[in-house]
């Protein structure tokens, strides 16, 4: 029996009848449309479906849409404004943080919780807060230093 | 005049990321069609079972269930094909849709297709199979032996082949007079490629044209299409369109003719809609191809020196359940034939035999027989060390081939290209600074603590491969590439290359290169791949070939298109072709800047062929296909520092550092991110992956299981290069996709074993090197 | 991937809760969904419905009560790794919740879902045995509060009755002279604990002796246990390097270590007594410090 489900996605207001097993990375892919949260893993591992979900990470892959009656949800097509991409997306490109793209739209929004929660961090820090964000591409050097680049580019532009 | 800046060999951004880090690529399970079903596989759970009997009553019964298909349904269809076959290869069935047994866990009996994912997911648990448990092997070692369990008719004790290379005789004399032996078993474990994308398939016929379109994250869209249509389904090349979009990473493990895609391809003609098949996790580890998994005895002799006298290998290579596509290749044609390594090894010999186990298939896994064979000779060499009580650096200093600039002939059939061993070796142990360490170790002996140095100088067979060499040894395939240039009226463009982007960044560097040819800017150049439907027939990218053999196509096409230019700008300067050069972006006359036209100006003129000459054909158009003459020869020197726990058997990487060589560098951000990731994997075999069965269940079977390193297990890696360049193609490039995967592996076990070298450890004979590994290691060492 | 079909209800109070739980058939418990949403999506469980606790007033937060912290069930691992009041009072909380599975897991994840459903290999249940945690069901004849000693019962059971909810978990502070340390050796894919040892002591600032020690050890066996062994070794007695070492020896006494591909049942029994000791050394250090 399907359940009413609303929630803001991107700053848009969406609304739909969901089955209650309907994984959240599923509506956001399948019956929104937005196809930039992929789904990497079985286990919650991988981090592929990385969101914000009232400006936390999370992974979209682990909530059901009918548990998220009236959240705020960012994907990474929402994340640049008016065109212009974030620091981190632009950190991404300038220092080669990506290979295939596939992990990329989560370690996007994984860093930048990193970065929310610490403006300056250590290379200690953002490898460890990575944990949750699989990449096989990259060896995550580049990726390190395009979260790095963005820290920097990000500092004093509150 | 205009002049562009030269861009190919610069670290140029790169032209595919703005979709990427917007969410907007298309990767397979992204394309929509309307009226599109979901499909499901029911799958053995048994690694070896005879299928009885397969009910599907009750499922079809499930509302939303459009189909269900068994092996007896598809009629008319042949196996998946093995596309290397070597003299004496047991070749066994492989149907897609198995119908007398299950031959692995995840062997696929049934497809179920629904309008929902959900209604195929909970149809398919309804689907009942009644099995026949059959006994099972799925150790490599043991698939041979007295009383193992017979998996196919073929193949009566398990052997799939047996093969060899070298000279047998010229080995048993050299060990003869050898001063010292070193004799280790070495096992090269089983790994699973996990690209962070899953396979994926969506697979539409069209009644009206009969056409079928395959959407699949395949690195190579034409052999996809010629295997599955001629060889497999029997439907017409030029009925099937492939499409393989963006696809997030393959590592080999999506070059193979899959069950999946095969099934679904033959299924959308049945039910005359889309259907759409994307893999779970779970699936991936079950089912995509493995790599690896080689059980070997190795025997290297030296001389008093420390010069190798000899080679003896014996390897035992699991084939796994089936055949897949490239399988046979893997352990014998790209391994043994790379078993010369950077050193002068007079004598070489190497047997092999592929066995059958009841296991997923295994087939090439990034380096593809080049990292088993670098493994090997990196453990061996510094085995002899120790043996020898010889500094591992001196012995290899002492064994490498000296530099060479046009070939050397191996004792195992390769002829490498170029090369400079000892200069990037040298420039590593600069970039280590070696004898510090040495000292820094000592010291830390003394407190107790062990840290230890590994090296590894690999070599590999790269810019694969030239068509007729790989014939003649049973390829059943030319390895050639296809690159067509298409300049439009406007002066555009496009490049429509056979090789296939999954993280290489093409998009980038090919239109670097064609900017450069052609002086015109990258932003008025497009590259197309992934279409068989817009593109000439490619074999696609795996083996580091899409510098090295696509891009020489592409240079091919773009030299054909100058060579045309200039016939049409001599028209237009009344001059003599042969008085003609193209610089700067225009065609002048040879030391006459201001007799020139520009390339634009020649463009629109080949479209509107008005003031044009006699006998020349409109247009400005080119299509290539080059076949190259060789392998190419990456080479390089990586170093690994780590720290062992004494309390838990914790590896620490404490520095990570390589010198790669692969030959001219198009652009240097996008190679060092290929060492990068390379690096990342071979660590990852030394320390934390393993594809580990039990009995013929796979025991880490998700990512719960199955470590791949993670950002906290790295550092940031050191890296430099040396430029030697190829003479075999006209760009000088080797191919850089698999050179860390290769060295790092060897580097990092080679590291351990020095910093357990206190404790009387000199091998260690198999990886991964958990801590509890380790601690074992530790616990039972002589000291 | 693909869960079976259920019906979800997302009451908003504890009490239409329980009345659901007591008048449905085969249901579950939601928390944050980190441990039952990846059940559900292998199919590994199939419950017929779901109670979301998600929209249930008054079950999150962390409070101060008379010398304990009162913290909601539903509260996530990142607030209580990120409370002030947790940081500056039981640090050793706070160390633990920071180390469980990843960052966007502890976005979710709750305190009370991951200690009811007492997975074997979880962090917290280490630092709740050790501390001593209370943890306050509610039914429908009312509340009850179960010590940690008791909550632990097997392999992914604890004392929590089937219609009962887990509302609130009670975290005692430790008296003056106090330090506590919980320290892992993270399994290289899951990240889950091989090994976790929490150590919390008290040390009299008169006599040198110990005069409090917990010790609990999750990771290695079926269910995390209190190392009784280690903290007879201690209690009472003035803690150095030699008497850490000698009491460590028994952390994995009443441990039913298991094999697997990380380690045989020795390596992991080893890592008990390791663990134990680093952590016996570093919360003697915050006693101290």
């Amino acid at each position: 029996m399907k359940l009413p489900v609303k929630m803001t996605i991107n700053g848009q207001s969406v609304s739909h009848e969901v089955e209650p097993r309907l994984l959240l990375v599923h509506y956001i892919r399948e019956t929104v449309g937005l196809t930039g949260t992929h789904v990497g893993c079985d286990t919650s591992q991988c981090g592929a479906c990385t969101i914000l979900m009232d400006g936390k990470a999370v992974k979209a892959c682990t909530f059901f849409a009918v548990q998220c009656d009236g959240v705020k949800i960012t994907t990474i097509e929402g994340l640049a404004k008016n065109g212009e991409l974030h620091p981190i997306q632009q950190g991404f490109w300038e220092k080669h943080g990506l290979q295939c793209g596939f992990c990329t739209p989560g370690m996007i929004l994984a860093a930048h919780q990193i970065l929310e929660r610490y403006p300056k961090p250590t290379e200690d820090q953002i490898r460890h807060q990575l944990e949750g964000n699989l990449c096989r591409c990259t060896g995550y050097h580049n990726i390190v230093k395009a979260i790095q680049w963005a820290a920097e580019n990000m500092a004093g532009k509150k | 005049m205009a002049t562009v800046e030269r861009v190919l060999g610069k670290s140029i951004k790169r032209r595919e990321d703005p979709r990427f880090i917007t969410g907007r690529g298309t990767y397979v399970d992204d394309v929509k069609l309307p009226g599109t079903t979901f499909a499901v596989f029911v799958r053995s759970p048994h690694a070896h079972a005879r299928i009885k009997k397969i009910d599907t009553a009750a499922a079809l019964k499930h509302p939303g269930v459009v189909a269900i298909f068994t092996g007896k349904d598809m009629t008319g269809v042949n196996s998946l094909p093995c596309g290397w076959l070597l003299p004496g290869l047991k070749v066994p069935p492989h149907m897609p849709l198995a119908s007398d047994a299950a031959r692995c866990a995840g062997d696929p009996v049934a497809i179920v297709i629904a309008e929902t994912h959900d209604a195929a997911e909970d149809a398919a648990e309804k689907v009942k199979v009644t099995w026949e448990v059959l006994p099972a092997v799925s150790d490599t070692a043991k698939a041979t032996a007295k009383g193992a369990p017979q998996i196919h008719e073929v193949a009566p004790s398990n052997e799939a082949f047996t093969w060899q290379i070298g000279d047998a005789a010229a080995v048993d004399t050299a060990f003869r007079g050898a001063a010292r032996v070193v004799k280790k078993k070495i096992v090269n474990q089983r790994l699973v490629a996990n690209p962070m994308e899953p396979r994926a398939c969506l697979a539409s016929y069209d009644q009206a044209n009969g056409d079928l379109t395959l959407w699949v994250t395949s690195q190579n869209p034409h052999v996809h299409r010629l295997l599955m249509a001629a060889f497999v389904l029997g439907i017409p090349e030029h009925k099937v369109r492939v499409i393989a979009p963006d696809v997030g990473g393959g590592f080999g493990s999506k070059i193979f003719l899959y069950n999946e895609e095969t099934i679904c391809s033959w299924a959308t003609k049945q039910i005359k809609r889309p259907v759409r098949w994307t893999s779970t996790r779970r699936e991936a580890f079950l089912t995509d191809a493995h790599g690896r998994d080689h059980v070997t005895e190795a025997e290297m002799a030296f001389d008093a020196q420390g010069k190798i006298v000899g080679l003896r290998v014996k390897t035992i290579a699991a084939m796994g359940a089936y055949l897949s596509t490239f399988a046979p290749a893997v352990p014998t044609y790209l391994y043994a034939t790379l078993l010369n390594g950077v050193y002068t090894i007079p004598a070489i010999h190497a047997h092999v035999t592929g066995v059958f186990t009841n296991t997923t298939p295994v087939d090439a896994y990034r380096g593809a027989g080049r990292p088993e064979a670098a493994y090997l000779l990196e453990r061996m060499i510094e085995a002899g060390a120790a043996a020898l009580k010889l500094d591992v650096a001196d012995i290899r200093k002492k064994n490498f081939i000296p530099k060479f600039d046009n070939g050397f002939q191996t004792q195992v059939a390769l002829s490498y290209d170029s090369g400079d061993y000892g200069r990037a070796f040298d420039r590593l142990l600069e970039m280590v600074n070696y004898r510090k360490f040495r000292g820094e170790q000592e010291a830390a002996r003394k407190q107790g603590r062990l840290l230890g140095i590994g090296f590894s100088t690999y070599i590999e067979a790269c810019s694969i491969a030239p068509s007729k060499v790989v014939g003649s040894l049973g390829a059943q395939a030319g390895l050639y590439e296809s690159g067509k240039v298409r300049v439009h009226p406007t002066g555009g463009v496009t490049v429509y290359t056979g090789s296939h982007s999954h993280g290489q960044g093409h998009e980038t560097t090919f239109s670097q290169l064609v900017a450069d040819e052609l002086g015109v800017p990258m932003e008025s150049v497009e590259i197309v791949h992934g279409d068989t439907g817009a593109i000439p027939f490619g074999m696609g990218t795996y083996g580091s070939r899409s510098g090295a053999v696509g891009g020489t196509a592409i240079l091919m096409s773009l030299q054909k298109i100058k060579e045309k230019g200039k016939k049409i700008a001599a028209h237009l300067l009344e001059a003599s072709p042969s008085d003609i050069e193209y610089t700067g972006g225009q065609f002048q006359v040879k030391g006459f800047p201001g007799k020139a036209v520009p390339f634009g100006q020649v463009a629109l003129t080949a479209y509107v062929p008005h003031n044009y000459p006699e006998g020349l054909e409109p247009g400005l158009e080119e299509t290539s296909f080059y076949d190259p003459s060789n392998f190419c020869f990456p080479f390089g020197a990586h170093a690994c520092v780590v720290e062992v726990d004494r309390d838990t058997g914790q590896v620490k990487i404490v520095r990570y550092l390589a010198v790669d060589d692969v030959g001219n560098v198009m652009n240097p951000m996008i190679v060092d991110g290929m060492v990068h990731g390379g690096i990342a994997q071979g660590v990852g075999q030394a320390l934390c992956e393993g594809a580990v069965y039990d009995d013929g269940q796979l025991v880490t079977g998700s990512m719960m299981d199955y470590a791949m390193p993670k950002a906290d297990m790295l550092p940031m890696y050191e890296t430099d290069r040396t430029v030697t360049p190829t003479p075999v193609n006209p760009l000088g490039v080797k191919g850089a996709g698999e050179t860390g995967t290769i060295a790092a592996t060897p580097a990092v076990m080679n590291a351990v074993v020095d910093a357990l070298a206190p404790l009387g450890i000199d091998h260690i004979e198999t990886m991964p090197l958990t801590a509890g590994r380790v601690w074992t290691i530790m616990k039972s060492a002589k000291r | 991937m693909y869960p079976a079909a259920f019906e979800y209800h997302a009451p908003t109070s504890v009490k239409d809760a329980l009345k659901l739980l007591g008048k449905l058939k085969d249901s579950k418990l939601l928390a944050g969904g980190h441990s039952l949403i990846p059940m559900m999506k292998l199919r590994l469980a199939q419950p017929k419905h779901v109670i979301d606790l998600g929209k249930v007033k008054g079950l999150t937060g962390i409070k101060e009560d008379k010398g304990a912290f009162v913290v909601g069930a539903m509260t996530t691992h990142w607030d209580v790794e990120s409370s002030k009041a947790l940081k500056a009072k039981v640090p050793v909380v706070s160390e633990t919740a920071a180390v469980i599975g990843d960052p966007a897991v502890r976005n979710k994840g709750t305190i009370g879902g991951s200690l009811a459903h007492a997975d074997p290999a979880a962090d917290m249940p280490a630092t709740a045995i050790a501390l001593g945690f209370e943890f306050v069901c509610e039914g429908a004849k009312g509340k009850r509060t179960v010590k940690a000693d008791d909550w632990f019962k097997g392999l992914m059971e604890t004392a929590i009755k089937a219609n009962e909810v887990l509302t609130t978990i009670r975290i005692p502070m430790l008296p003056a002279g106090s330090g506590a340390c919980y320290m892992k050796f993270p399994h290289p894919a899951s990240r889950f604990a091989i090994v976790g040892v929490c150590a919390a002591v008290t040390i009299d600032k008169k006599t040198g002796n110990c005069t409090k020690v917990g010790v609990g050890v999750t990771g290695a066996g079926t269910k995390a246990v209190r190392a009784k062994g280690v903290e007879a070794a201690l209690l009472g007695k003035k803690l150095d390097a030699a008497t850490i070492e000698a009491a460590a020896q028994k952390a994995a006494d009443g441990v039913d270590v298991q094999a697997d591909l990380q380690g045989s049942v020795e390596y992991k029994a080893h890592l008990c007594r390791v663990f134990a000791r680093r952590a016996l050394e570093a919360a003697l250090k915050r006693a101290q410090g």
